[in-house]
C-alpha cells in the first residue's frame, strides 16, 4: 500500500510518499532527515499527537495554567485529554515539569506544567 | 532624570530578554527592561502548543516554556525587568537617549540610556486593515485575541466558527477550539497556498477535518447584533471573487488571521525611518536603526515565524548595542543590500564594508528546487540549494568577505539546473 504524508516533526514539513504492508514499513521516499521515517511508522500504524492546554488554578496570579502530555498519545484521545484537563483544578505554587495528571486516560503517558506558577 | 543605565531594552518578549542577555555578556552591567504586561514572557505566554525551540534548546518546548527559559537566565544575570510599565516616548538627550515611562505603580518615570533597543514585537491586522462588505456585528476578531482568551482567560469565543486568512494563528486556533468543542467550519484563504506552516495545515486542519478553501475570499457579512453567516466566493483568473459560484456558511464567530504588523508607533514617534515591504525600522547590519543609538530586534523589526531566529537575531542586536555603548558608532563605507529574483524582501538595508552580516529574506511565493545566491558585483558571496521555499518560512544566511568596492549586494533566487 501506497501514502502520501506530511512530516510534522520540524517546520520543514516534508512531502513524503510511504510504501508499507500490513505490518512494516517498506520505503519512505521524500524525507530529508531520519525524523521523517521514524514519523511516518508512527503516523501509518498508530499515529500519535502532543496534547496541550490548560487547567484551573487558584491561588496564582492568573486563572490557567498551560499543561502538556510528555510524549504522543494516539490520536482519537486527543479530545478526552482536554476534557479530563478541563475537569480538574490545580493549587499554586506549581512548577513547570511537575505532574498534573499521571497515566493519563491509561495511556502511560504524564500530563506534566508548562509554566511555574507561584502563589499570588 | 529617575533613573540612569547604559542599556534600556522596551518588551521582555523572547527579543527583549535575548538582546538584554547579550548587553550583559558583552560587558554592559546597568540594564533596564521594561513591560508593559503585569509579567514578562511577551506573546509566548498565550502560545500555549509546543513547536519552540528546536534550534535554539535541541528539543520542542511549548510557548511558556521557552520563554520561562529565558525569564530564568535573565534572573540568574540579575538584570532588572520593570513590569507594568508602558514606554511612552523616546527622546534625544545629548550623547544619550531619554525614555519617558508609565509605570501603573510610579507614574510618569524618565530614564536616560546610552542605547535603547526596540522589542516591542508585533500586532495583528484587523478588520480595518481589510474591507468586507456588510453589517459591522459582534463576534469578529483577531485569532490572537481569541487565543488570548481562550489560553488566558479560559473563555471560549463561539460555537460554529469560520477563520479568515490561513497564518499559523489561525490554525493552532482551528485545533484549539475544536478541542474545546467548538465546530471550526472552514478556513478561508485568498491566496493559492496556506500562509502557515505545512505541519500546521497537517495537525490543525487534516486532523480535524475542517476544510480549507484556497482562492477563495468572504464576500459578505451578515448578522444584526451578532455576527450570523458569510458569504464564500472562489476567486476567477483575474483573482476577481465569482459571486455567482458563492455560497453561506452559517457561524456566530469569525476570527481574522490576516497577517502581523510591526508595533512602530514608538519607533516612528522618536524619529526612526520604517521599511515599507517589513513595516519593521530600515536597519544596517548591526540592527541599528536610522536613529544613531537605537536599535530594533524581534517582530518589532520584522515577523518571525520561529522564535529561535527571533533569539538568535536579538542576540546579535544585543552584542552590536554593547559595542555601540563601548566603542560608539562603527564607521565604514555603507554597502546596500537589495532583494532580487522572487525575493519580497531583505534585511539589513545595509552592510557596514569590513564588518560581517546575518541576511534575513522571505521567497515571493512558494517554489522548488532554486538556489539562493547573494553576490557582490561578480563575488558570490553566499549560495545554497533550497528543496523548497515559502513566504512562510523566512531563510538566513551569514555573508562576510565583502569585496571592499562592491556598489551593492544583491540577493536572489535562481532555478536549479536539473542533473
Ligand atoms: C500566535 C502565535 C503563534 C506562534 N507560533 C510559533 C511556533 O509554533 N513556533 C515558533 O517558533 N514561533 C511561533 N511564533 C513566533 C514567535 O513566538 C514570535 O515571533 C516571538 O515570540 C516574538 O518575540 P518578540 O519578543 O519580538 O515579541 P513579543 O513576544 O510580542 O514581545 C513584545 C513585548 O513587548 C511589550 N511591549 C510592546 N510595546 C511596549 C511598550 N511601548 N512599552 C513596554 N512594553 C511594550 C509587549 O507587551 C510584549 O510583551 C508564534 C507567534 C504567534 C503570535
Ligand atoms: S523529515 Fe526531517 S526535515 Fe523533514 S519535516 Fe520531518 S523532521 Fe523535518
Amino acid at each position: 500500500m501506497k501514502q502520501e504524508l506530511i512530516c510534522i516533526n520540524c517546520p520543514m514539513g516534508c512531502n513524503m510518499e510511504v510504501e508499507y504492508d500490513e505490518k512494516n514499513i517498506i520505503s519512505v521516499k521524500g524525507n530529508t532527515c531520519k525524523n521523517g521515517v521514524k514519523y511516518a511508522e508512527k503516523e501509518v500504524f498508530n499515529p500519535e499527537r502532543i496534547v496541550t492546554t490548560t487547567v484551573s488554578i487558584s491561588g496564582a496570579s492568573v486563572p490557567l495554567l498551560p499543561v502538556k502530555t510528555l510524549g504522543g498519545i494516539p490520536k482519537e484521545l486527543c479530545k478526552k485529554v482536554v476534557e479530563a484537563a478541563s475537569a480538574i483544578q490545580v493549587c499554586a505554587p506549581v512548577r513547570v515539569g511537575d505532574i498534573i495528571i499521571k497515566n493519563i486516560l491509561d495511556t502511560g503517558i504524564n500530563l506534566v506544567a508548562s509554566r511555574s506558577l507561584d502563589k499570588a | 532624570m529617575d533613573k540612569t543605565v547604559e542599556a534600556l531594552v522596551i518588551g521582555s518578549g523572547p527579543a527583549g530578554m535575548a538582546a538584554a542577555l547579550a548587553l550583559k555578556e558583552n560587558g554592559i552591567n546597568e540594564i533596564l527592561i521594561v513591560e508593559r504586561e503585569d509579567a514578562p514572557g511577551g506573546i509566548l505566554l498565550q502560545c500555549i502548543h509546543n513547536g519552540f525551540g528546536l534550534h535554539r534548546f535541541n528539543e520542542e518546548l511549548t510557548g511558556p516554556e521557552y520563554a520561562e527559559r529565558y525569564i530564568n537566565l535573565v534572573k540568574d544575570k540579575k538584570i532588572e525587568i520593570l513590569s507594568g510599565t508602558c514606554a511612552l516616548d523616546i527622546v534625544d538627550d545629548g550623547d544619550s537617549k531619554k525614555a519617558i515611562l508609565l509605570s501603573e505603580e510610579k507614574g510618569l518615570l524618565e530614564v536616560s540610556a546610552k542605547v535603547v533597543i526596540l522589542a516591542m514585537g508585533c500586532r495583528e491586522r484587523n478588520r480595518g486593515n481589510i474591507a468586507i462588505p456588510g453589517t459591522r456585528p459582534a463576534g469578529i476578531m483577531t485569532a490572537g485575541l481569541a487565543q488570548k482568551m481562550v489560553n488566558k482567560s479560559g473563555y471560549i469565543p463561539g460555537r460554529e466558527i469560520v477563520i479568515l486568512g490561513s497564518g499559523d494563528i489561525g490554525l493552532i486556533m482551528a485545533r484549539r477550539l475544536t478541542l474545546e468543542g467548538a465546530r471550526v467550519k472552514a478556513v478561508v484563504e485568498i491566496q493559492s497556498y496556506p500562509g502557515g506552516l505545512n505541519r500546521n495545515i497537517v495537525q490543525c486542519l487534516n486532523d480535524f477535518h475542517i476544510p480549507l478553501y484556497l482562492s477563495h475570499t468572504i464576500t459578505k457579512i451578515s448578522g444584526d447584533r451578532r455576527i450570523s453567516s458569510v458569504e464564500i466566493a472562489p476567486l476567477g483568473e483575474s483573482r476577481e471573487p465569482q459571486n455567482e459560484k458563492s455560497f453561506t456558511l452559517a457561524c456566530d464567530t469569525l476570527l481574522l488571521s490576516v497577517g502581523l504588523i510591526p508595533e512602530n508607533e514608538l519607533s516612528l514617534k522618536a524619529g526612526v525611518i520604517l521599511d515599507k515591504v517589513t513595516g519593521g525600522p530600515v536597519v544596517d547590519s548591526n540592527l541599528m536603526t536610522s536613529v544613531p543609538g537605537i536599535f530594533a530586534c524581534g517582530n518589532v523589526l520584522q515577523v518571525h515565524d520561529l522564535v529561535d531566529w527571533v533569539s538568535e537575531e536579538s542576540a546579535y542586536c544585543g552584542k552590536a548595542a554593547a559595542s555601540y555603548v563601548r566603542n560608539g558608532l562603527l564607521k565604514g563605507r555603507e554597502i546596500p543590500v537589495k532583494p532580487g529574483n522572487m525575493v519580497r524582501y531583505t534585511l539589513p538595508a545595509k552592510v557596514i564594508a569590513g564588518t560581517e552580516a546575518v541576511i534575513s529574506l522571505r521567497p515571493m511565493a512558494p517554489a522548488q528546487n532554486m538556489s539562493i545566491i547573494a553576490k557582490a558585483g561578480e563575488k558570490i558571496l553566499y549560495k545554497k540549494k533550497e528543496k523548497k521555499i515559502f513566504p512562510s518560512i523566512m531563510l538566513r544566511f551569514p555573508v562576510k568577505d565583502m569585496p571592499e568596492d562592491a556598489g551593492c549586494i544583491e540577493v536572489f533566487f535562481s532555478a536549479e539546473d536539473k542533473k
